[in-house]
């Protein structure tokens, strides 16, 4: 029961500062506003007793991501002043077709079979121990991949920061 | 771990999906109302983040662990994403002095 209500609040929180990021007009407040989204959705990862994922969604995009975009846009010096904003029938189309999306997302799943429950009796898998397990055994390739590609997006963006490019 | 799985089971996979696609639509109407390039990033990252969620509820419901290291690969390549996309648009700033996107459409024909 606590866990039902628990879920439905993290939910409301999550969606209600996802419109706030899209909705605020000053780009601080869009960021504050979706780390307070990645909070609340570390928090869904806790329910799912997915516990990994719950740290490293704190560590990388609460933490990281976000820091470098409030670096991005102090350094910008982006403010409520200087936000460009697009006329209001654009706005309109925009959140009528997101609309219009939903709705088919909700069409398409209503009809799809999910089975029932949990299929298995080993709810431990969010774990470190056995996440690493699987990342080393199976999917060594696409780990070591991975760090390659975080080295080439880090050379990457040095070389296109340079000042004197 | 017997009442673990309780907690977990207690919720639908429906209200997973039903949710995520929320947030994905969110994320997709930023996209289109804004003109602030940083925040239609920012739109982006939302979008990722609902799709990272649903695929750690299916992972968890269907108890294959999978779905959470997709996860985790998912989160690898935005933060790479983030990197040199913000680069970017830091160098396009320095160059016209904005972040609108309106005045980014040198690639059109």
């Amino acid at each position: 029961m606590l866990t039902q209500s628990l879920f439905y609040f993290l939910s409301f929180l999550a969606v209600f500062s996802a419109l706030a990021v899209i909705i605020a007009k000053n780009p601080v407040h869009s960021v504050l506003y979706l780390v307070l989204t990645f909070f609340a959705i570390t928090g869904h990862y806790i329910l799912l007793n997915a516990q990994f994922l719950a740290i490293v969604n704190v560590i990388v995009y609460a933490g990281a991501i976000m820091v470098l975009f409030l670096f991005v846009l102090m350094l910008l010096n982006l403010n409520a002043e200087t936000e460009p904003q697009k006329p209001l029938y654009i706005k309109l189309a925009g959140v009528i077709s997101g609309g219009l999306l939903l709705l088919v997302l909700i069409g398409a799943l209503k009809t799809v079979d999910l089975p029932a429950g949990v299929t298995t009796n080993e709810p431990g898998i969010g774990l470190v121990e056995n996440l690493g397990m699987v990342l080393f055994n199976e999917f060594l390739l696409p780990f070591e991949l991975a760090s390659v590609l975080l080295l080439t997006a880090m050379v990457g963006s040095v070389l296109i920061g340079r000042k004197e490019a | 771990m017997e009442e673990t799985l309780q907690t977990i089971q207690s919720i639908p996979l429906e209200h997973y999906i039903w949710f995520c696609a929320t947030l994905f639509v969110i994320g997709v109407i930023g996209v289109l109302i804004r003109r602030n390039a940083i925040i239609i990033l920012m739109s982006v990252e939302l979008m990722l983040n609902a799709v990272n969620l649903l695929l750690a509820a299916f992972s968890v419901h269907h108890g294959d662990p999978s779905g959470q290291v997709f996860v985790f690969f998912i989160m690898a390549v935005a933060a790479a994403e983030v990197a040199v996309g913000l680069a970017i648009i830091v160098m396009i700033y320095r160059n016209t002095g904005s972040v609108d996107i309106n005045i980014m459409n040198k690639l059109k024909w």
